[in-house]
Parts: structure tokens; C-alpha cells; sequence
């Protein structure tokens, strides 16, 4: 049984956000109240999974362990991934599957649900090397 | 300039890990700034203070705190927090009140006490918080973003481990002789490579720590500084704290994300780029007119970013300044001589104040040990969380 590390954010399979139904601009973590567009300010966001797959903008791999509320252990890979559609650059952890120091900007990478830590029942977004 | 104010005394207590609590450096550097003003506590008409978020209530209210600890004397009182840039946003908030008459003097004070290692969420457990999602859910660190940045520009631009090393290099030499610094050690190119990796390719001697310490200074409208019998006073001629616009499309700390850039086109200027138009503009000047500047080295990789931002050079030509030794006291355009961030350490609310009395010393030509020569034109610079922008220019 696994659960959520934060609710509404993702799916089994790619990262819910919201898109502005009057200007078109993508919001992540989902902005539910109204457009962040100076522009627009509409308040018809609608929920949409975001690209599952994009391009490494940059990472950064961490040889000590955050302060809590962190629970991981180091060294674990943070990358910061630009989706192509949405014009986005969002992060996320690298997968423990994938190995950082083959890492490099522009690599693409796709999206997965796994354990927020290891052991832990708790499962987060994280980014893994195709 | 219609704008200025000026600058009548500035003070520091000396940045370090005392262990003493926030109001007993904010109420040391007060006193110092009075002095060097020549005025007493009891002809101060404003005082501004930088809101410190770690220290209790007394930090929250910190103005008025500190404006107990030196006595009670009804004086209009603001505090303000703006992350790094609440020093600059306490200026700016006096400097405002003077230029629109509500007071001749005022009194900036900010001072932290900040505990040991990685600044960590500071609201406890509370899943609603931003701040605290990053760290549960990334382990992003403060360094993590400042590793993404320095990783971004060694792939943009050719940065390499070393001209990071180099500008801590510089930066450790120049605060040798600064009385007020913490850490007063030079380190060459090796010591700083072969320091332990914290978020890759950043190094523990690449990344700043955090301090106590507090600064403070005293601005007065130039009719009060002629009063006094200060003719030519370093003036305050900019203060820029403006936001990003829509779409910022650099990722900010604390931040998942990005805004997306899929609608509506980028602003010819990014967000760090944009706090340094700001002031230039206020001050009708530009980067050809800096004698100095004071930038904001949270990391050496971002100081190089930051030559960029204030237009000492092209886009990806930051290199070749600190390759070429143009930033280092006696170069061209010399950047932190105070030792920056890599020798003092983050005192968040007093950081963007202790800027300020940097190069009001500096232009004043008593900078002694780390003097730019005939500077006349400083500029300070950071950026606070969630989108401060802060910039300073004072001019002589
Ligand atoms: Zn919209």
C-alpha cells in the first residue's frame, strides 16, 4: 500500500497540472484559483498531465543529506527538467535506477512514480534516464 | 540627483557564530552607525528594521525590538522581510519616508543569530509550506539550486571548477584585512578543489555559510546632512526591489517549477538582469559608470552569473573577468572587496545593509586594507526568496 507524498499533484504516470482555459499558460505544482498570466487572471484553470518525458536543463547530485523534513539518504541526484509543450522547467529526483554521474544537460529523461525514500511507503514524481 | 539621500553613518558588529542573541549585534551596529553620523539615538525621527525569521517574536517585530534595546523614544517604527533582500527593502522604506518629508534621519538596522549547517524549513512541520515541500519532497537544498545554476553555466558558457575556485580565491584575499569579516584565511585555487563536494560541482568552499552578525546604517535628506556639516555626503541614489514578470522563466528557490513560457513570450529581461536595470535607471547611470560593486556570492559560481546580470561584461564572458583578475581589488572593475559572502557568511536581514556600509566605506576612501582606489560609483546587488529583487547604487 503506498500513498502519495503530496495529493493532486501526480498520477501513476505524469505530473498533474493546470492549464489557463482562456490564455493557455501551464501552472505546476496546479494553481487552482486563477491564472498567473498579469494578462489574463482568468480563474478557469483546468487540470492536465503534463508532458511525461523531457530534456535535462540542469542537476545537481547531493553528497550530504538535507535537513527534515527530508527522509532520503545521500547521495541522490536533484534535476531540473524542461518540458518541451508546456515550456516548462520543473524538478524532481533522479530515479535510483538511473545513474547521475552519466547525467548531462539535454539528456532526456521520463517521468516516474516511485518511493519518496527508500522504504518508504510514501511514493513522489521522479526523473528517470531513457 | 533630486532622489538622493544621504548616507550619514554606517556600522557593523563583526560577523562570526557569537551565540548571542540577534538584538545584541543589531543594537552594537546601531550604536556604531550613530556615531559615525555624529548624532544621537534621540534624533533619529525613523527607524527600519530587517525582520530575522529564526530568533522568535523579537525577530518578527525586530524594528521595534531594536528600538527597545536602545530606548524607547516614540519613533515611528517598520520592520520589513524581504529573505536576503530585507536590508535593501528596510533602505528603501527609509530612504521613501525622507524623500517625501515625513522625516529627515533615519536609523536601518538588521542582525541575525542563525543556527549551524543548511537553512532548513523554518516553519517546522507544516506540509502547507512551500519551503517545507521542497526540502520532503526534493532534498533541495539552498545549495542545490545555487549547483543548478553553476552546472548550467559550465555547459552555457565553459565555466569551469576552477574560475569558481578563482572567485573564491579573490574573494578571500580581498577580506583578509576587513575587520568586520568572519573568515579571514586565504585559499588558493587547490585548497578550494580539494575541499569536500556538497551538491555537485559545487564545494564546501564554493557555497556560504551562515553568520551572525548585524549592520546598520543612518540616512538623512541632504538638507539635514548640509545642517550637520556633512557638504558632500556618499549618497543613496538607487534602490531598486523590483519583482520577475510574467513568465520567469528561471527556476527560483524556493520553487518546483518554473512559469511556463508557452503562451506568452519572455521578458526581454530575466528577473536578475531586470533588478540591476531598475537601479541604473533610478540612478541615471549605467555599468561603464561602477567604480565597485558588492554582489551577492551565495555560491562563487553565482558571482560569476552576477558580473553578467549588472552589465560589467557581455553574457557568457564572466569567465574571462575573473581569468583575467578584472574584479579583483586593483583590476578594472573590482567585485566584493569587502570578501563577499564567502568571508562573512549569510546574516540574512542584515546581509543587503552590511552591503551598503561596504561601499559607503569604500567610496569615503576609508576601506582601509581593501581600498578600490577613487571609487565613486558603488553598486550593491541580491535577490531575495520568492522573487526580491535588490540593488543598491550610492554615489559620491
Ligand atoms: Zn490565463
Amino acid at each position: 500500500m503506498t500513498v502519495p507524498a503530496i495529493d493532486g499533484w501526480f498520477t501513476d504516470s505524469a505530473l498533474l497540472g493546470t492549464r489557463c482555459g482562456s490564455c493557455g499558460s501551464y501552472f505546476f505544482p496546479p494553481e487552482r484559483a486563477f491564472c498567473r498570466n498579469p494578462a489574463c487572471g482568468s480563474a478557469e484553470l483546468e487540470e492536465t498531465e503534463l508532458s511525461s518525458t523531457g530534456k535535462v536543463w540542469s542537476f545537481s547530485v547531493n553528497h550530504y543529506d538535507a535537513p527534515a523534513p527530508f527522509t532520503g539518504k545521500a547521495p541522490y541526484a536533484v534535476v531540473a527538467v524542461e518540458l518541451t509543450e508546456e515550456q516548462i522547467v520543473v524538478l524532481g529526483q533522479l530515479s535510483a535506477t538511473s545513474d547521475p554521474s552519466a547525467l548531462k544537460i539535454g539528456d532526456e529523461v521520463s517521468l516516474v512514480v516511485e518511493e519518496l525514500s527508500e522504504g518508504s511507503e510514501e511514493v513522489v514524481w521522479k526523473w528517470r534516464t531513457t | 540627483m533630486a532622489n538622493d539621500v544621504a548616507v550619514l553613518g554606517v556600522g557593523m558588529h563583526p560577523w562570526g557564530k557569537w551565540g548571542k542573541p540577534f538584538v545584541e549585534y543589531g543594537v552594537a551596529a546601531a550604536r556604531s552607525a550613530l556615531d559615525d553620523a555624529g548624532i544621537s539615538w534621540r534624533d533619529v525621527e525613523f527607524i527600519a528594521g530587517g525582520e530575522t525569521i529564526r530568533n522568535g517574536y523579537a525577530g518578527y517585530v525586530a524594528g521595534a525590538t531594536f528600538a527597545q534595546a536602545l530606548g524607547w523614544t516614540g519613533v515611528p517604527v517598520a520592520t520589513t522581510y524581504a529573505a536576503c533582500a530585507a536590508g535593501a527593502t528596510a533602505i528603501d522604506i527609509a530612504r521613501t519616508r525622507i524623500l517625501a518629508g515625513l522625516c529627515d534621519v533615519a536609523l536601518v538596522v538588521g542582525a541575525d543569530t542563525t543556527p549551524k549547517g543548511f537553512l532548513a524549513p523554518t516553519w517546522g512541520d507544516n506540509p502547507s509550506d512551500p519551503d517545507w515541500r521542497r526540502f520532503r519532497l526534493l532534498g533541495a537544498t539552498n545549495p542545490t539550486y545555487f549547483a543548478l545554476y553553476a552546472r548550467r553555466r559550465m555547459e552555457l558558457c565553459g565555466a569551469t571548477e576552477e574560475d569558481f575556485a578563482r572567485v573564491k580565491v579573490k574573494n578571500s584575499k580581498h577580506g583578509l584585512n576587513n575587520p568586520n569579516a568572519r573568515y579571514k584565511k586565504e585559499y588558493t585555487v587547490d585548497e578550494v578543489l580539494t575541499s569536500p563536494m556538497v551538491s555537485d560541482p559545487l564545494r564546501l568552499l564554493q557555497i556560504c555559510a551562515t553568520s551572525d552578525g548585524g549592520a546598520a546604517v543612518v540616512l538623512a535628506s541632504m538638507e539635514y546632512a548640509k545642517r550637520h556639516g556633512v557638504a558632500d555626503p556618499v549618497r543613496v541614489s538607487a534602490v531598486s526591489t523590483v519583482t520577475p514578470t510574467f513568465p520567469n522563466t528561471v527556476i527560483e528557490m524556493p520553487n518546483f517549477s518554473t512559469d511556463s513560457a508557452a503562451t506568452v513570450a519572455q521578458p526581454e529581461l530575466g528577473f536578475r538582469d531586470a533588478i540591476a536595470a531598475a537601479a541604473y535607471e533610478q540612478a541615471g547611470l549605467g555599468p561603464e559608470d561602477l567604480s565597485v560593486a558588492e554582489v551577492y556570492d551565495l555560491s562563487s559560481a553565482l558571482e560569476l552569473d552576477w558580473y553578467e546580470n549588472i552589465g560589467l561584461c557581455k553574457a557568457g564572458e564572466a569567465e574571462k573577468l575573473i581569468r583575467d583578475g578584472d574584479t579583483t581589488i586593483g583590476g578594472r572593475i573590482p567585485v566584493n572587496p569587502s570578501g563577499g559572502l564567502a568571508c562573512f557568511g549569510e546574516a540574512v536581514p542584515a546581509q543587503a545593509i552590511a552591503q551598503v556600509c561596504e561601499l559607503v566605506w569604500q567610496l569615503r576612501g576609508q576601506a582601509e586594507g581593501r581600498q578600490v582606489e577613487g571609487a565613486n560609483v558603488g553598486l550593491s546587488i541580491n535577490q531575495g526568496l520568492f522573487g526580491h529583487g535588490s540593488s543598491v547604487i550610492v554615489t559620491r
